[in-house]
């Protein structure tokens, strides 16, 4: 792991109509780091994950990805949308996991993994092909290759959208709580993929209430409260020395549900 | 009680004539439902870009088409076109035109329809790969909205092959045309509508069924 910034988020904020959101979020993720945000519904988590591959516009601050910033150059004190074609190509650096998984219904898992890549990345259809087949093999979905997504668990969806953006090596892979739309029993075997990728050395930035994978697989917490950043540390300081109430009461849900294993 | 002698002899002198006359209809309404279509998706486009002055006249096109009789339309471009210095078609071609028109305003709703239906999940992970805005046209929302409007594209092309008989009202040979000239030659009545209404029936339930195979092949969507 390196000390280098790939993403560096400054005062970002953002609004929907007349609610803020965002109030000005701060946050750095270094190359190979697993950066997790926790908080209550409704604190930003997910737009500022949003934000960063340009689902979402940010109304002000900055986000730099390798040192270039995201959507926007700033010209003469201005901030200018870049063109949809450098929007795209900055995406293509960002892969991101959804919660509920967004495959694409009309291709196979395979296909899935393969429209980017030559789409995208300009691969041959027979390299993509590899490629695809390699990935699907790392999920453990080497056999489901030729299955579209409505004959595959949620699961099974979620690992095929996991390959369809690592499939990319991206710089930076974004989860949005890719968990919560699966049925506790499927919920251990997307966990363990993002398990293996963290060790892999991907860097991550995941949103989740996985509280107990939050806490193994994370190099760095941040918890966020009103569209700001509450606090912010490693695990350990984040969990077992909450510093405020609000980080205390939340952390205090989780517990009735692990006892005390957090 | 009325006699009636069946000869059927007169249908098979004229199996071919009758033969062509129907690949003719079946000919017409692809071709129309091909250029409608391309018109449907185009105005469908337009009345979805949020741009009045580009929604506006395609909504003006879409209304008009629909409460105007399709044998009046028939009319006035082939009658009424040519009076205005614009004649460069045909009988058949003039058809196709306006059959195409036709078809183009009830696939743009259509189209419409489907483009409104398809969920925005998928255009953000299409967004997600990189994928440009054309290609997450022409990669994902086109093709899922295709196989969404794949049972309403079947019935508008059953409509569109019984909406051919109306090309006989400006003497393009189709299946009508030829019957009734059949029937004018011989006066064999019950023979020729009869057979002919056959071939309508069997050809109609035939599309329908063929492209029931392909919805059924293309059903990966839920």
């Amino acid at each position: 792991m390196s000390d280098q910034a790939l993403l560096r988020a400054t005062g970002v904020r953002k609004s929907f109509g007349s609610i803020e959101v965002l109030k000005g979020i701060d946050l750095t993720v270094r190359q190979g780091q697993v950066v997790s945000l926790i908080g209550a519904s409704g604190s930003g988590k997910t737009t500022f994950l949003r934000c960063v591959n340009l689902l979402e516009e940010h109304d002000s601050g900055e986000i730099l990805l390798d040192g270039d910033p995201i959507g926007y150059r700033v010209e003469g004190g201005k901030r200018r949308r870049l063109s949809e074609a450098r929007v795209s190509a900055q995406r293509a650096r960002i892969g991101m996991v959804f919660q509920q998984f967004n495959l694409f219904p009309h291709l196979t898992a395979e296909e899935n993994v393969m429209l980017g890549l030559t789409k995208v990345l300009g691969r041959t259809r027979a390299e993509a092909r590899d490629i695809a087949g390699q990935w699907l093999a790392r999920v453990g979905l080497e056999a489901r290759r030729e299955h579209y997504p409505y004959q595959l668990s949620g699961g099974q969806q979620q690992r095929v959208a996991i390959a369809r953006a690592v499939a990319m090596e991206p710089r930076l892979l974004l989860f949005d709580e890719v968990t919560s739309a699966l049925d506790p029993e499927l919920v251990a075997e997307v966990l363990g993929v993002m398990q293996q990728l963290a060790e892999s050395g991907m860097t991550m930035l995941v949103v989740s209430h996985e509280m107990l994978f939050v806490r193994d697989v994370s190099h760095h917490v941040v918890f966020m409260d009103g569209g700001r950043v509450a606090q912010a540390g490693t695990p350990d300081q984040v969990f077992h020395h909450p510093e405020s109430e609000r980080l205390r009461s939340f952390l205090g849900r989780f517990h009735g549900m692990f006892g005390n294993a957090l | 009680m009325i006699q009636y002698y069946f000869d059927w002899s007169v249908i098979t002198r004229n199996a071919g004539a009758l033969g062509e006359a129907l690949l003719l209809g079946l000919g017409l309404a692809v071709v129309s439902l091909l250029i409608g279509s391309v018109i449907g998706l185009a105005a469908a486009y337009a009345r979805l870009s949020g741009r009045k002055w580009l929604a506006w006249p395609v909504w003006a096109y879409v209304e008009f088409i629909r409460c105007m009789p399709l044998l009046l339309l028939i009319f006035f471009v082939y009658f009424g076109l040519p009076e205005f210095n614009i004649s460069w078609f045909d009988k058949t071609e003039s058809f196709v035109l306006t059959l195409s028109l036709y078809a183009g305003a009830y696939m743009s709703e259509v189209f419409r329809a489907g483009l409104g239906s398809i969920p925005k999940q998928y255009v953000e992970a299409a967004k997600a790969i990189g994928l440009r805005p054309w290609q997450r046209q022409r990669y994902v929302v086109l093709p899922v909205m295709f196989r969404i409007t794949l049972p309403a594209i079947s019935n508008n092309l059953i409509s569109l092959f019984k909406d051919t008989s109306l090309a006989a009202a400006i003497a393009v040979p189709e299946l009508t045309f030829v019957a009734r000239r059949i029937n004018a030659d011989t006066f064999r009545v019950m023979e020729v509508w009869l057979s002919v209404s056959a071939m309508y029936l069997v050809t109609a339930y035939t599309i329908a069924t063929l492209l029931r195979l392909v919805e059924r092949r293309y059903a990966s969507i839920r």
